[in-house]
């Protein structure tokens, strides 16, 4: 009888490209349960939607902040073409495409920080306030710690950068950071429609 | 000899922990990112919370022995109920799936290990966490205000009660932040079960050609993905609420007192097919092997598997006919229940049709998989008995309801999970349990399961509620709850002897050989245990039954699939 049920499958065979990447399938699942996870908290923002006893109310307080947005949702293309550089062999190219993909991205925060400011100081709207004040902080502090955390990997991987790490074994993991990267500009669209244009 | 496979390839290095010191093994699993190690860590943990999860029922049926007994006060009683319940679900029902998908689905596919193994070990680290802090809650529990220890609100919770006006302390802190850090562990699983099956498959195993068991492995970890998230969220809610004075949950700021059953029972229920589909998993390997048959309807098998994940989905709300929603809701809500039922009631079929002139060996797995299929069927019918709103509107929250699904959870998947012991200890161990211990384990558990569980469907029909801590003489519920607690008794000394049997088993149990149940998926042609590599070349299949070929190369399966 046979040793082995097998024969010695020798690596770079066509079977072993026709399987799909781990990482992007990995990413993709974390995608899912991430959507699972927001959806749940937008859900609760509508379905609280005027409900709140007292005020201040979100038409009262709240304008769409469409500078942020386009700064957030332009870093989705300024770090496809980091990437598309560095698959091209160009680490100049990359490094500054995504330097200015951490700047927008840091825009948006900074600008989501002074949204946040404005409201607890001059407005006087906390989490505690109302119903309002209770949905709209955890929705659009949920995505901003999504944001937090983004910027911190692309941080990791401005730092690798600029420490000469970079090249071009690297290209599928900064594209896996480039896809969490979409989905936390995609989840930015639905809070934005949520919040800024439907809930006021 | 058909059955057992040699291996000429030497197989490392796996006795080199022998020679290690106490400390040095010990250190050896702390720092494991091999999936069977942590798959079996995962197990061991899972069966630990059993016993103590399963010492708490056992202090509940006694209590519950005789009318007006005062062996436990009310508060204790509570906080009994709450850790039983949520411990089962947390730490005994998902840390056993998730074992043996983690030791499984590698060795199933033919793979060295599953695609992230140090996410693998971070998610069973945070299980482990959060599972000690949910125990740890009876020392810690008292928090700054003295009230109570561990968390006394039932293990779904329910906002507003668990608010913090009508739930002082820290217990239920506790409750949210370890169920929190198991569902992160879980969904890390999930992630890596996913990433494994579609990418590190060994050559030839198109989609189709995987095990039964992967395929499931793949279902429940798409359902954990997307039906863990409500629960966290919802907890992330409330803890907002205790913490930061949010309103999600507080009425008297216009908050609802519905959303969160809502949001926790979008998790609930699919919660239950998460821990069902498992045992269907273990029963679509061992039902074939010891019927001497290929699993019958493969493709229709997967299919329904794939339905019971999307329908379960849709079916959260039966468990809130009582709560008053529209008839429209409630109509909707009954017919996406008894719709899952197809599906389900398709895969008894097959299992029935595997069987089905099969030559059948009576081995201890075996006989834990008919009980299962007996029990699983009647526990599917009193489900769809409470499907219909009107007849859960008479019986919501009593002891049928409990008496219900604890045939699924006892019935179905503890049945499975003792059947998945049996089976697979050999490979992880290199020795067979003893078949005669094991027959007092399956007969002792079966009976002590039906005096238990089928006289409470009884009492539930006489009108017994559920969580009550005692009852008064004359009702009807005397016997009936004797009888009950007679039967966990007997439960009781089954799983004691699965204990002994395990234990003696490690220390002189039979050597299994590679392939002791002469069975046909990867995971019996490499040696028990399984070296570190798994493999030490990479198979390559070509049928369902990569062993069976291998056994019979003048009838090869690949030749008919």
């Amino acid at each position: 009888m046979a040793a082995v049920p097998t024969t010695v499958s020798a690596a770079g065979t066509p079977w072993s490209q026709a399987l799909p990447r781990r990482g992007r399938v990995g990413i993709l699942a974390l995608i899912l349960t991430e959507s699972t996870f927001f959806s749940i908290f937008v859900v609760a923002y509508i379905f609280y939607l005027g409900e709140s006893l007292i005020g201040p109310f979100p038409k009262d307080v709240l304008s769409p902040p469409i500078l942020n947005t386009i700064c957030l949702l332009s870093s989705s293309v300024t770090i496809v073409l980091a990437v598309r550089a560095l698959r091209a062999g160009s680490i100049r190219t990359f490094a500054i495409w995504w330097f200015i993909t951490f700047a927008l991205g840091l825009e948006f925060l900074t600008g989501t920080a002074l949204e946040w400011r404005r409201l607890i100081y001059h407005e006087g709207l906390t989490i505690r306030t109302n119903l309002f004040g209770t949905t709209y902080y955890s929705l659009v502090g949920l995505h901003a710690l999504h944001v937090t955390v983004g910027l911190l990997l692309i941080l990791l991987v401005m730092v690798l950068t600029m420490c000469g790490y970079m090249n071009d074994r690297h290209v599928e993991r900064t594209d896996v950071l480039s896809w969490y990267w979409h989905f936390v500009d995609a989840v930015w669209v639905v809070v934005f429609l949520t919040v800024y244009v439907i809930g006021r | 000899m058909a059955g057992s496979i040699d291996h000429e390839i030497a197989l490392g290095t796996a006795d080199d922990l022998a020679s290690l010191p106490i400390l040095g093994k010990l250190h050896e699993w702390v720092v494991t990112v091999d999936h069977k190690r942590l798959g079996i860590m995962y197990i061991t943990g899972g069966l630990f919370f059993f016993l103590v999860a399963g010492l708490q029922a056992a202090t509940i049926r006694l209590q519950l022995a005789m009318p007006d007994a005062g062996i436990v006060p009310p508060q204790v009683f509570n906080r009994l109920l709450t850790m039983h319940g949520t411990a089962m679900v947390f730490l005994v029902g998902m840390p056993i799936l998730t074992g043996f998908f983690n030791y499984l689905v590698p060795l199933m596919i033919g793979a060295r290990d599953l695609a992230f193994p140090r996410l693998n070990a971070f998610g069973f680290w945070l299980w482990f966490f959060g599972a000690f802090l949910l125990y740890f809650s009876y020392i810690g529990g008292d928090g700054l205000y003295g009230a109570g220890s561990a968390p006394d609100v039932g293990w779904f919770a329910y906002a507003p009660l668990t608010e913090l006006p009508f739930s002082r302390g820290n217990s239920t802190d506790y409750w949210i932040l370890s169920i929190f850090l198991t569902s992160i562990g879980t969904t890390a699983t999930a992630i890596n079960i996913i990433a494994s099956a579609f990418c590190m498959r060994c050559e030839g195993m198109t989609l189709s050609k995987m095990p039964v068991l992967v395929w499931l492995a793949i279902v429940v970890a798409f359902m954990m993905l997307v039906a863990l998230p409500p629960l966290s969220a919802a907890q992330a809610m409330l803890l907002l609420d205790r913490f930061l004075g949010a309103h999600f949950f507080d009425t008297q700021a216009g908050g609802s007192a519905i959303l969160w059953q809502h949001f926790f029972w979008i998790f609930g229920h699919p919660e239950v097919y998460i821990l069902v589909i498992p045992a269907f998993a273990f029963a679509s390997e061992i039902i074939p092997v010891f019927s001497r048959k290929v699993i019958f309807g493969y493709s229709v098998m997967v299919a329904a598997s794939c339905a019971i994940g999307f329908i379960s989905l849709s079916v959260w709300a039966h468990h809130m006919f009582a709560v008053g929603m529209t008839p429209a809701g409630n109509s909707f809500f009954a017919l996406s229940t008894m719709l899952v039922g197809v599906p389900t009631g398709i895969k008894i079929f097959n299992w029935l049709g595997t069987i089905w002139g099969g030559k059948l060996r009576f081995k201890v797995p075996m006989l834990f998989s008919l009980g299962f299929l007996f029990q699983f069927l009647i526990a599917g019918l009193t489900g769809i008995m409470l499907a219909v709103a009107p007849f859960d509107w008479q019986l919501t929250d009593t002891y049928f309801v409990v008496a219900h699904f604890h045939y699924v959870l006892i019935g179905a998947i503890i049945f499975m999970d003792f059947a998945a012991v049996y089976y697979w200890f050999p490979k992880a161990t290199g020795r067979m349990l003893s078949e005669t211990l094991g027959k007092w384990h399956f007969w002792l558990f079966l009976i002590g399961f039906h005096l238990t569980f089928d006289t409470l469907h009884f009492a539930g029909l006489r009108g017994m509620p559920r969580r009550i801590y005692t009852y008064q003489p004359g009702r009807g519920l005397d016997t009936l709850n004797l009888i009950a607690s007679i039967g966990a008794l007997v439960q009781g000394v089954a799983v004691l002897i699965l204990v002994i049997n395990v234990l003696r088993s490690l220390r002189s149990g039979d050597s299994a050989g590679n392939d002791p149940w002469d069975a046909w998926t990867l995971e019996w042609s490499t040696a028990s245990p399984p070296p570190e590599y798994n493999f030490a070349v990479s198979p390559i299949v070509r049928s369902r039954r990569p062993l069976w070929d291998l056994k019979h190369p003048e009838d090869p399966d690949w030749k008919y699939e």
